[in-house]
């Protein structure tokens, strides 16, 4: 086989890796829009404070530590002890449902029935404030995420491909990790939303707010549960993302990766955000593999958005998003 | 009434939140904050744990207390800028704007306000020459230096031949990461490497595609030009794909201890190149924890003193202290102004002894400014990374870098940069 077409093999599959991450970033922007009509600017945030949090925990780090020592003149950082991994997720996980509590509490609860525009500023302002807010609670370092899952170059893939081909594939063990958990969540999302008592009410919600409201569902606890489920979505982003470079606020900019795929996708499908991931990652990796070297590199940053501007262009609500009608 | 109540509280405000007028005013343009704050944060302690020392341990510089007021830009260009503005007024006497961006933006200004500006490690390469740059400052090293000591590195490991090896340039896709490509396109002909430069998109959280070439290619090296999240996703990936780590190396603004940690012990043996020591194994990292760190007076929380960035920050406040010191010898006034600041960072001369004599012999090499040459030796050390022990080592002397390549470089650039802004050479 040419060796230029195993190359293209290689990156394809790479492709499909790539795509799975920025679908687990997407699905969190999906959940908050299907069921709310809001664009979550906050959502990259989401991400960095999870995996902040999730780190802290783990690592026994006092919350707030820098603010007390600067007032109070004391000199604490860590409580002394570790907490184990799968402990810290659920503690990280039981924040993200407080942090839903908040913003429906604090923030949504007053702007029920506002202009959609409204929403979509609040949710900037809650970035801008989660920006200040998790670096003063967790400080601004890098922190090692690890939470015990393989990293590097997969042997059996490697191995059997090059007994095949006499070149051996190189895919990332955390990829195919990212690839499973992505399944999982993307099963049991479709499950809930489909054979529970709060999926459906989460589905009525996103047909018509009024509707489910004159039906009694409480659209406070729903916009909290969808909140609370992005919220935990998040935090399976930010342990895949933050196991490649170590949990830091730059972390939040991978929403800038998960925005092609929900123009392509769709904003209102879970099966769109995936198929949108996958087709963003393929594209953006087959396109540097074949047309970078020619232009000059780096295209993955642009080519994702070309692409996903192309298919806006012929199909608007994107390939699995709801066409919206309205009429006078 | 109201009105007096709110001229005397600003009044009141100024006089608090202002340095005294005879104080010496370092302002410190840094980033706590922002995707960046990793690196900004330890840099600006450093900065401003010297300087409190000196004032802590010695009564300041000459007798005259130093003042570091600090100005966040968040590695933002127009806040840098807006920082140089609302604190040039306190009596600025230097600026170290930590920012390439900050820095182009600054050099005419601050040549136009008679303030030096003082980039040791990044900012405009050319600016070395100083016959054209009269007000900035970037010894001892340069990205040129930098590409150029990579290179006599990778000579010395191989018995002085690179010819038909395969070296990669791996970089952030911006004007910092392009720097070293004129160096390393000139030398790859006068040594015969073939040269691949591959670049990388802020923020470079995603480099699949740059690390998938590199183990087609297997290049013999992979340089690097990285900051940011960028740096520990390189370290990350190499790792991944298995690349030997001791054939990586990084510039000195990708080889910090938070670049590597994230990659765990799989960053064992990735280098870095350096223009200052490492560790805190010199004495004047015992007074700062004895008249900084524990007398409550730190910027931080003292946990970074001695790490790679905290002591880059620790060694651009030494040579600004020193400079000062000179300007104070040349004038005969302790109160100098920042025209007369300008005059002692063109007149510095660090020695040997004088490095030993403040506590840091071997921290840096010793050289000399002049007026042509504000760039200084270039002289540069590699440092390794261990991640079993979790510490950088130097495992080179401080090395000259190619200069016969270089400086025709140096001064076609800053050539280039006085026919367009009408410059006459300053030195006779």
């Amino acid at each position: 086989m040419p060796e230029q077409l195993l190359f293209a093999m290689e990156v394809t599959l790479n492709g499909l890796m790539a795509g799975v991450l920025y679908a687990l970033v997407a699905l969190g922007f999906v959940l908050i829009f299907k069921a709310s009509g809001i664009f979550n600017f906050a959502q990259g945030m989401l991400v960095v404070f999870a995996a902040m949090t999730l780190v802290g925990v783990q690592t026994g780090q006092i919350p707030f530590a820098h603010l007390i020592n600067t007032i109070f003149g004391t000199k604490i950082h860590h409580f002394g002890w570790t907490v184990p991994t799968i402990l810290a997720i659920i503690v990280a996980g039981a924040a993200m449902v407080f942090v839903a509590w908040v913003i429906e509490k604090y923030i949504l609860q007053h702007l029920i029935g506002q202009p959609d525009i409204i929403l979509f500023m609040a949710t900037i302002g809650m970035w801008y404030f989660m920006h200040g807010f998790a670096p003063l609670m967790w400080g601004s370092e890098v922190m090692k995420l690890d939470v015990g899952l393989a990293q590097g170059i997969n042997e059996t893939i490697d191995t059997t491909t090059y007994g095949w081909f006499g070149y051996g594939f190189f895919i990332d063990n955390l990829d195919i990790v990212a690839a499973i958990v992505a399944a999982l969540l993307v099963t049991a999302l479709v499950l809930f939303s489909q054979y529970t008592k709060q999926g459906r009410a989460l589905r009525a919600v996103a047909d018509d707010h009024s509707a489910a409201l004159s039906v009694g569902i409480s659209l406070r606890f729903i916009w909290v549960l969808v909140w609370s489920i992005a919220g935990f979505v998040a935090l399976v982003a930010g342990i895949m993302w933050g196991s490649k470079s170590g949990v830091q606020i730059s972390l939040a900019e991978v929403a800038l990766k998960a925005l092609p795929v929900l123009m392509l996708g769709g904003f209102t499908s879970i099966p769109g955000a995936i198929i949108g991931g996958l087709i963003i990652g393929v594209g953006e990796q087959l396109f540097e593999f074949a047309i970078g070297p020619l232009v000059g590199g780096a295209t993955q940053a642009w080519f994702a958005y070309v692409l996903a501007l192309v298919f806006l262009i012929f199909r608007p609500q994107g390939l699995f998003g709801e066409k919206i009608i309205e009429r006078v | 009434m109201t009105f007096k109540r709110v001229a005397a509280a600003s009044v009141a405000a100024l006089m608090v939140g202002s340095p005294v007028m005879a104080d010496l005013v370092f302002p410190s343009l840094s980033y706590r904050t922002g995707p960046f704050a990793a690196g900004g944060i330890p840099y600006a302690d450093g900065f401003a744990d010297y300087m409190t020392l000196l004032n802590e341990r010695d009564g300041g510089i000459g007798g005259v207390a130093v003042q570091v007021p600090e100005c966040e830009t968040a590695y933002n260009t127009e806040k840098g800028v807006e920082c140089y503005e609302s604190t040039k007024g306190m009596g600025a006497l230097a600026y170290n704007p930590l920012s390439t961006g900050i820095t182009y933006q600054l050099i005419p200004k601050a040549t136009a306000d008679d303030i030096p500006l003082y980039t040791p490690g990044y900012g405009r390469t050319s600016a070395a020459n100083g016959n054209v740059f009269s007000h900035v400052f970037n010894f001892p090293a340069n990205y040129w230096n930098g590409a150029s000591a990579a290179i006599n590195h990778v000579l010395d490991l191989n018995n002085g031949d690179l010819k038909g090896k395969k070296i990669v340039l791996l970089h952030f896709n911006g004007a910092y990461g392009k720097e070293p490509i004129p160096t390393l396109t000139k030398l790859g002909e006068k040594h015969g490497y073939d040269l691949t430069t591959i670049p990388i998109d802020y923020p470079g959280q995603e480099q699949k595609a740059q690390w998938l070439q590199i183990r087609r290619e297997k290049p013999d090296y992979v340089l690097f030009w990285g900051w940011g999240v960028m740096n520990q996703v390189a370290i990350q990936e190499a790792a991944n794909i298995r690349y030997p780590m001791d054939q990586f190396i990084g510039v000195w603004w990708s080889g910090a201890e938070h670049d590597v940690k994230p990659a765990g012990e799989k960053a064992t043996g990735y280098k870095a190149m350096t223009f200052h020591g490492v560790g805190s194994d010199y004495p004047v990292f015992g007074d700062l924890q004895k008249y900084v760190v524990d007398a409550g007076k730190a910027a931080g929380d003292g946990s970074n003193v001695g790490t790679v960035i905290y002591n880059r920050g620790v060694y651009a406040a030494m040579m600004l202290a020193e400079a000062a010191k000179k300007a104070q010898e040349i004038h005969g006034v302790a109160d100098i102004t920042s025209a007369q600041m300008r005059d002692g960072l063109e007149q510095l001369e660090i020695t040997n002894a004088r490095m030993a004599e403040l506590g840091m012999e071997g921290f840096g090499p010793e050289f000399k400014v002049s007026c042509a040459n504000h760039g200084g030796p270039g002289a540069i050390a590699i440092q390794q990374w261990d991640g079993a022990a979790g510490k950088w080592s130097l495992i080179s002397d401080f090395g000259a870098s190619d200069m016969d390549v270089i400086q025709p470089l140096i001064d076609a650039d800053s050539a280039a940069y006085a026919a367009e802004n009408n410059i006459e050479p300053q030195c006779n």
